[in-house]
């Protein structure tokens, strides 16, 4: 019995590996990789985004792409040195989180090429990296404009992952927004302390919802599903994050922020195979990039005056004319 | 031919079923086995993808050494675990000991300035300290009110979690406008030759000496020695000393040792605050060694639960626990790498420890097959 069991294994081995020999590398001689945060490659928000441009760009430039996932903060250094024994031409790492650990390596290894989204090294930027940031306070402010606008009991709710200044970026965008638009109308806001936990959004939500909160923005990846689901339950508006999520509930997401994270990825990939890499340089992705902006289908939900007076407000962002709050001390000048 | 082919199934039988070690080897074994199947059904060669591991875990120095460092904390949770398993009591809450070992050798790391042969010592006493009195909780809550382990370390798990992202927030411990604490002083440094590696020299030398940057790209420290030092500690006292006797037969029967006069109520506290030191001991480790700060968490990083795998792995055995932190280091370690190399996706190696674990849960089936061929075939 025991022998026939392991032959029955060995043979299903050999069957199945015969069909699997089809497996043949692509040679098209770049090569990039990402390395994903904790969030994992499914959180339906950056990591997700990042891959979907790399597979983007690898359609379009014949690369080949592939990524790994991390479970633990342990993990980023490690993959890094995996990618890189891999002969990567260049390589992600998707989120602040791997700050120090792409400047680490990349002092180590002048001849390879780093990028990072979310993180900006400023004046210390080594030769070989690019950080990519996105403004999050300018599409945040144009949907906090829109949820001023529609609101009707004069209260919104803001939801965030972690309290940290990437995420205040977009609570304080939003706030601009929805000051400028209705002064009198006040913004609940308030911090989940996970990016995962479905559960305790819809906790949040929920409560925001039954204080008088009518509108409900979400920067806190997979809390946000949570969030969406109780305006679907209650009947009221969230606003989506990072990609168009309006498929989630499509009665009850009104608009999205939407952070181009594809797109930043696709456009330096485009740089690379070019040879026109911009190492050494943080590359910005505000309204005037194209890297952020509202969801396309924003019209289905907010009427139309309001998108019009959104397009005012996006060209005045985009002219400098309105520089959007990010910080606590900006959002209090703003107000003032 | 007829009979030593009868002889060396026998001896397979008797191996894989009344040594552990041999029974574990054949879970192993199957895991693996299984893991291929999936592998195979997902379109992918699993002789390329286990050669892909084989050849990531130990072709390059510096693979070796991340094998280890990436194995170390899994080692002492699962010793953590293992060491509560023969007393009777389920530490489910290795992770939150882990979690409190952790900042608090971090705090101490950054906050006391001290000379550099004592400042590791006071840092990682002090996280086993803090993180045994944090499992030593459980164990009272067990003696004192009857709440079995089980509910309160899970509880104690969260706790933990939140304490150390409210102790990140606070001023003076979180490193401004950043999601992590600040970093440890370098007295409290235990990875070799941290400070010279990251100077403008240190990089210039390794640039020119491709093994020695190879090597010591990794973080290695000395953590791994500390682990085995552990591993041969707990040993010990389980079995050379009194105390060990005692908590062995509150293990067995809590009823019989108590009715041979032993204290059962203390000996649980006792346990738990032995198991909740060597999950805080891993904690601590990986700050001094590896780390040297504390992030925010929105979830539970695993060395933990994966702890409790390593322990029914290891058969609770504290010296099987350093081949199975080993193991289980490996395969996460150079598991994820069938991703880049070949688009496989890397949850396969969950699956292969999973039905590891599985397989060793189910030793009753593993018999039974055995036992059914061995009747039919005369051999008895």
């Amino acid at each position: 019995m025991f022998k026939r069991i392991i032959t029955f294994f060995v043979l299903v081995l050999f069957v199945m590996s015969i069909f699997s020999c089809g497996q043949v590398k692509k040679e098209s001689g770049i090569k990039i990789a990402m390395v994903t945060d904790v969030g994992g490659i499914n959180d339906q928000s950056f990591n997700q985004s990042a891959w979907e441009g790399l597979k983007r760009a690898e359609k379009e430039f014949a690369l080949s792409v592939s990524y790994l996932e991390s479970t633990q903060d342990a993990d980023y250094a490690p993959h890094m040195e995996t990618l890189l024994d891999a002969g990567n031409n260049l390589i992600w790492g998707i989120g602040f989180k791997m700050g120090d650990t792409i400047k680490e390596k990349a002092l180590g290894n002048p001849d390879q090429k780093y990028a990072i989204i979310d993180y900006a090294y400023g004046e210390e930027t080594p030769a070989n990296v690019v950080g990519v940031v996105f403004k999050e306070q300018e599409p945040s402010f144009l949907v906090g404009y829109i949820a001023g606008k529609m609101t009707t009991t004069n209260k919104v709710g803001f939801v965030g992952g972690m309290k940290f200044p990437l995420i205040e970026k977009f609570e304080y965008g939003f706030k601009a927004g929805v000051k400028l638009a209705n002064p009198d109308a006040e913004v609940l806001a308030q911090y989940a302390d996970s990016f995962t936990d479905a559960a305790k959004g819809k906790a949040i939500a929920n409560q925001m919802y039954e204080n008088g909160a009518d509108i409900v923005y979400h920067a806190a990846g997979g809390v946000g599903d949570g969030v969406i689901e109780a305006a679907k339950e209650q009947d009221k508006f969230a606003i989506g994050v990072d990609r168009d999520q309006n498929s989630l509930a499509p009665e009850h997401v009104i608009t999205s922020a939407m952070k181009r994270v594809d797109n930043a990825i696709f456009n330096v990939a485009a740089l690379l195979v070019k040879g026109e890499f911009p190492g050494g340089t943080t590359v910005v992705y505000g309204l005037k990039e194209g890297g952020v902006g509202i969801a396309p289908t924003s019209y289905k939900l907010v009427p139309a005056d309001i998108l019009e007076e959104v397009e005012e407000l996006k060209a005045k962002v985009i002219s400098g004319e309105i520089v959007v709050p990010s910080t606590p001390d900006t959002f209090a000048e703003w107000t003032m | 031919m007829k009979l030593t082919l009868k002889e060396l199934r026998k001896k397979l039988y008797i191996f894989a079923t009344e040594k552990t070690i041999g029974f574990t080897l054949i879970s192993i074994f199957l895991g693996l086995v299984v893991g291929a199947i999936f592998l195979a059904a997902a379109g992918f060669n699993p002789f390329q993808a286990y050669g892909i591991i084989l050849r990531g875990i130990f072709s390059k120095p510096s693979y070796i050494s991340y094998t280890i460092v990436r194995a170390t904390p899994l080692i002492l949770t699962g010793l953590s675990i293992a060491f509560a398993f023969k007393t009777g009591l389920f530490n489910i809450g290795a992770e939150g000991q882990y979690i409190i070992g952790a900042v608090v050798a971090t705090a101490a790391g950054y906050f006391l300035h001290l000379p550099l042969l004592i400042h590791i010592p006071v840092v990682i006493i002090s996280a086993v300290l803090a993180a045994g009195i944090w499992g030593g909780l459980a164990g009272y809550f067990k003696a004192k009110f009857g709440v079995h382990e089980v509910i309160s370390t899970i509880m104690l798990n969260w706790i933990a979690l939140y304490f150390q992202n409210f102790l990140i927030y606070t001023k003076g411990f979180q490193k401004p406008g950043g999601e992590t604490s600040h970093s440890i002083q370098p007295t409290a440094n235990m990875m070799i030759l941290k400070t010279w590696k990251q100077s403008e020299a240190g990089r210039e030398w390794l640039l020119q000496h491709p093994f020695w940057k190879d090597l010591l790209r990794t973080p290695m420290n000395w953590g791994f020695l500390i682990a085995v030092l552990m591993a041969v500690l707990v040993w010990f006292i389980l079995n050379k000393t009194a105390l060990g006797y005692r908590l062995r037969a509150v293990g067995f029967n809590k009823f019989a040792a108590e009715y041979g006069g032993i204290n059962v109520n203390k000996n649980m506290i006792i346990s738990m605050f032995i198991a909740g030191g060597l999950a805080g001991l891993a904690g601590a480790l990986q700050v001094v060694g590896v780390s040297h700060k504390v992030t925010l968490i929105a979830a539970m990083e695993g060395y933990g639960f994966d702890g409790i795998a390593v322990a029914l792995i290891a058969n609770s055995s504290a010296l099987g626990c350093i081949l199975a932190g080993l193991l289980f280091g490996a395969l996460k370690y150079g598991g994820a790498k069938i991703q880049p190399f070949m688009q496989a996706p890397s949850e396969v190696i969950n699956i292969v420890i999973g039905s590891i674990v599985f397989f060793i849960a189910i030793p009753k089936l593993i018999k039974v097959i055995l036992t059914r061929k061995n009747k039919k075939g005369g051999i008895k």
